[in-house]
């Protein structure tokens, strides 16, 4: 029954490998790695809220703290790329780490409120520190150079990116599959089982939230990377609003979900652009409504639909 | 020495004393049920002694070792399992996975290993599957190996708790209240359940309303009332005592 | 320090309890909500945009002060009363997540109509007596902070009236602590649900309107204030209408202490800083009680 998930995976690649022949510009395959680095971070965060079933309202928070060393550290102290990322996704996994105990004794709105503070306090830090982050404003970044190879152009970029997504997914279906995993899934369905058969609960929120921070973090650089600029908007609210609307409405605790509520969400701010001014409106009307009809999320209600779980 | 040993155990909840001053001790390798009216303290006592609770006062021990406190997944690396009254399936779960779940202590769970899916993980995962599968046939539950527990109805879901507790290959085993709500047929299988896992050499520790079960299945029982220790004994001296007979017929001095 | 640490001290103390005490009612209405539903409602910081810029907008729109004003709590409420019915009671039982995101919608959905309607500006209007500040012992205090002081008050008072002795007030008392047996009783509470609604919307919009001659509004003020508006709910326990008075009124001391001796530029963060700090030690807030969890 899992491994048919498996399927899902050679399909998805197919797709990958022939999109790029048929999208008809450079614009759409922006637009598509965007997607796919999306995908990768709302699947992370997946893990923690679906699957392990802790909110986080500030994972942006993490995102920035990749982004921001990326540009930062090889900005102004001349870093290799690749230190950059390593040295963003250690501050963020230990961050993480540290914040880790005493957050996720919380439940319910108390770890919301926890979580998104712990966002806005990193947002507001990247905005204020304006000598090393260019504030408001912003920074350039330089390309991403691994050893002696640079990484540029959009198509260079997409493959990358797809390699990264078609791991992740991989990594991921084998996790929730595996002692680890069924773990965290138990702790979500219910904290007393799992600790009574042995599940060292506080452990387990620790490593899943550490993982998808770090995760987080790296697709911050990738991101800041790609794009060659960074802005505050990366850490703030907003973001992590918008990366748990992408989980919930793809479906929580749904693998794929995450691919389709990333690549929606995306989507959707193109879609909208002819509706000049009325963006926000139809946006928060979108959210309202798949919530209101579909709390489940589009990939579950889906496979409900047609009869497979 | 026995297996288990409880002194002056109290539980307080604001002004309920629910647990007071509750000493008994348990042998290893018998059947050894806890029953009183409603609002005992039968469940607290549970909770208590498999650390979901913190004891307001008394000492537990198992094999000698002080365990008041300790954290239920420490535990249950000593060989506690249990199952609740109030359901604790993990509905998001297929009803397999909960029975594997079970097994938690007796695997590699390390993160990335799972991740990758080395083959020892994924070899020993295909052995477990088939062990929880065949746990799910010796607690009656053939029928659900490929449901998911959501989709399960209630007397199956008890089951599987005590399939899942098995799972964890217990050496003491905490049954609250496994026949509630079960019809008589069911009762009679846990009950036959119950006396196989007893065979097996588990310790057994039972909250059962069911007083034919009871009496037919105990080793030793104890009386709870209003949180006190009424009577403690076999099936024959438990029936006799004058204190329990008032108590359960509710003629309260 | 020199000698005027004093002046400087209650400076800092006049400005947060006023902006203290537009959190306190703005945590007053996340309180009626979470009781009577048991949701967070994230759109609770755009009812105090709501209710600073309808005002401008009437008051432009050449209406008195007083009708202005009542139509910019008479809105809001009634914009409560529309999320109540259309968003929160089709999906009742749902996660908190999914109501999270509702929420959240909702407040997009407010905040975008405002900005398509009353535009990206920054606005004001005159305060509802003199401008000129009263001096006490070196510092100033203006004359708008006390009203949003005395609003504050009258309405804490009134609803402290309303809650313990109106039927509607009991009710809504008696549904938060235990639905289902209010429902037993004979309580309607779904017309609970819809008077908590208003109030809350109502509750934010004064907060709002009284806040605006000091404080200014746009249509993009609602998310940091309700935010903080959450934040000294869950300081004061959540569920607490006492602890939310007190929490906004301490989220809005700290807040102007820390902006004044500390940094001005980490302002905003002094909040969520000390609700981290709270919730560390104290995980149901300052107010909230330690119950165990039954299994
Ligand atoms: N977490 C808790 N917080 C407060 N009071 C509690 C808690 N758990 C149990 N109690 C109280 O302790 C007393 C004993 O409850 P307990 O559940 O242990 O009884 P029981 O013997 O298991 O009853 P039953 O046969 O109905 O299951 C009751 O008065 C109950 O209300
Ligand atoms: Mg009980």
């Amino acid at each position: 029954m899992f491994r048919s998930q498996f399927f899902g995976l050679i399909v998805l690649a197919v797709i990958l490998v022939v999109l790029p022949f048929v999208l008809p510009n450079n614009f759409y395959l922006d637009l598509a790695i965007r997607m796919l680095i999306n995908a990768c971070i709302v699947l992370g965060l997946n893990l923690l809220i679906g699957f392990a079933g802790q909110i986080s309202l500030g994972h942006a928070g993490f995102v920035g703290i990749g982004a921001y060393a990326s540009a930062v550290l090889t900005t102004h102290y001349s870093w290799s790329p690749l230190g950059a990322m390593l040295a963003g996704a250690l501050a963020a996994g230990v961050l993480a780490a540290l914040v880790a105990r005493p957050i996720f004794k919380l439940k319910g709105h108390y770890l919301a409120m926890a979580t998104l503070g712990l966002g806005i306090i990193i947002s507001i830090i990247v905005r204020n520190e304006a000598a090393l982050t260019g504030g408001p404003d912003g920074m350039p970044v330089a390309a991403l150079a691994l050893f002696s190879f640079e990484i540029s152009g959009e198509k260079q970029w997409y493959w990358v990116v797809s390699g990264i997504l078609l791991f992740s997914l991989w990594a991921s279906l084998n996790l929730i599959d595996s002692p680890f995993g069924r773990a965290l899934r138990a702790l979500h369905g219910s904290e007393v089982a799992a600790q009574v058969v042995g599940v060292d609960v506080a452990k387990y929120k620790l490593a899943i939230f550490v993982l998808s921070a770090v995760f987080a973090s790296l697709m911050g650089s990738v991101t800041a990377h790609y794009v060659g600029f960074v802005t505050p908007n990366v850490a703030d609210f907003f973001h992590s609003i918008e990366l748990v609307t992408m989980v919930v409405i793809g479906g929580m605790a749904s693998i794929y979900g995450s691919v389709i509520g990333a690549v929606l969400l995306t989507a959707l701010p193109q879609a909208l652009a002819g509706f000049e001014g009325w963006e926000t409106v139809v946006f928060g009307s979108i959210l309202m409504f798949c919530m209101i009809f579909m709390p489940k999320g589009l990939v579950p209600t889906l496979a409900a639909k047609f009869g497979r779980r | 020495m026995a297996l288990l040993e409880v002194s002056n155990l109290s539980k307080i909840f604001g002004g309920v004393r629910a647990v007071q001053n509750v000493s008994f001790a348990v042998e290893a390798g018998i059947v050894y049920s806890v029953i009183g009216p409603n609002g005992a303290g039968k469940t607290t006592l549970f909770n208590l002694i498999t650390g979901i609770y913190t004891p307001s006062e008394g000492q537990i021990r198992l094999d000698g070792r002080d365990i008041a406190g300790v954290a239920p997944h420490e535990l249950a690396r000593f060989g506690m399992a249990r199952t609740f009254q109030n359901l604790q399936v993990c509905m998001n779960m297929t009803a397999l996975e909960n029975v594997m779940v079970g097994a938690h202590l007796r695997l590699d769970r390390n993160l990335f290993k799972g991740a990758l899916r080395l083959p020892g993980i994924a070899r020993r995962d295909a052995l477990l599957r088939a062990e929880a599968a065949e746990l799910m046939r010796l607690v009656g539950l053939e029928a659900f190996i490929d449901a998911h527990a959501d989709a399960m109805p209630y007397g199956a879901l008890k089951r599987l708790e005590i399939a899942r507790a098995l799972a964890a290959k217990p050496r003491v085993l905490f049954l609250d209240e496994p026949a509630a709500g079960l019809n008589p047929t069911e009762t009679s299988e846990v009950d036959s359940l119950i006396r196989k896992v007893a065979d097996s050499g588990v310790t057994v520790v039972l909250v059962e309303h069911d007083m034919k079960m009871v009496m037919n299945i105990s080793d030793q029982i104890l009386v709870l009332d209003y949180g006190k220790k009424l009577a403690e004994g076999t099936a024959a001296e438990v029936r006799r005592n004058p204190d329990v007979i008032a108590a359960y017929l509710g003629t309260h001095q | 320090m020199n000698g005027e640490w004093l002046p400087q001290f209650l400076q800092f103390l006049f400005s947060g309890i006023t902006v203290g005490a537009a959190y306190a009612l703005a945590a007053l209405g996340f309180t009626l909500i979470y009781n009577a539903s048991n949701v967070i409602n994230f759109a609770q910081g755009e009812f105090i945009m709501l209710g600073g810029m309808l005002t401008v907008f009437f008051l432009q729109a050449g209406l008195p002060m007083p009708v202005a004003v009542l139509l910019a709590i008479f809105i809001p409420a009634l914009v409560g009363i529309l999320i109540e019915k259309l968003a929160i009671e089709p999906v009742k039982n749902a996660e908190v997540t999914t109501l999270i995101i509702i929420t959240i919608g909702a407040a997009l959905v407010i905040r975008g109509v405002v900005q398509i309607f009353l535009g990206k500006g920054t606005h004001s209007f005159p305060p509802f007596s003199s401008a000129e500040p009263i001096a006490i012992a070196g510092a100033t205090l203006l004359p708008q902070s006390l009203w949003v002081l005395g609003v504050a008050a009258l309405v804490v008072v009134a609803l402290g009236w309303f809650f313990s002795r109106t039927l509607m007030g009991k009710a809504i008392l008696a549904t938060s602590y235990n639905r289902l047996a209010a429902q037993l009783v004979g309580i309607n509470t779904s017309r609970v649900l819809f008077i908590s609604y208003a109030l809350s919307g109502a509750l934010g919009a004064i907060g709002g309107i009284l806040l605006t001659p000091i404080t200014l509004t746009s249509y993009d003020v609602g998310i940091m204030l309700g935010l903080k508006g959450f934040v000294a709910a869950v300081v004061g326990g959540l569920g607490s209408g006492l602890g939310a008075v007190v929490g906004g009124l301490l989220v809005g001391i700290l807040e102007a202490m820390g902006a004044g001796y500390i940094s001005s530029a980490y302002k905003d963060a002094i909040p969520f800083a000390l609700i981290l700090l709270i919730l560390f030690f104290m995980p149901r807030g300052l107010f909230g009680g330690k119950v165990t969890d039954r299994v």
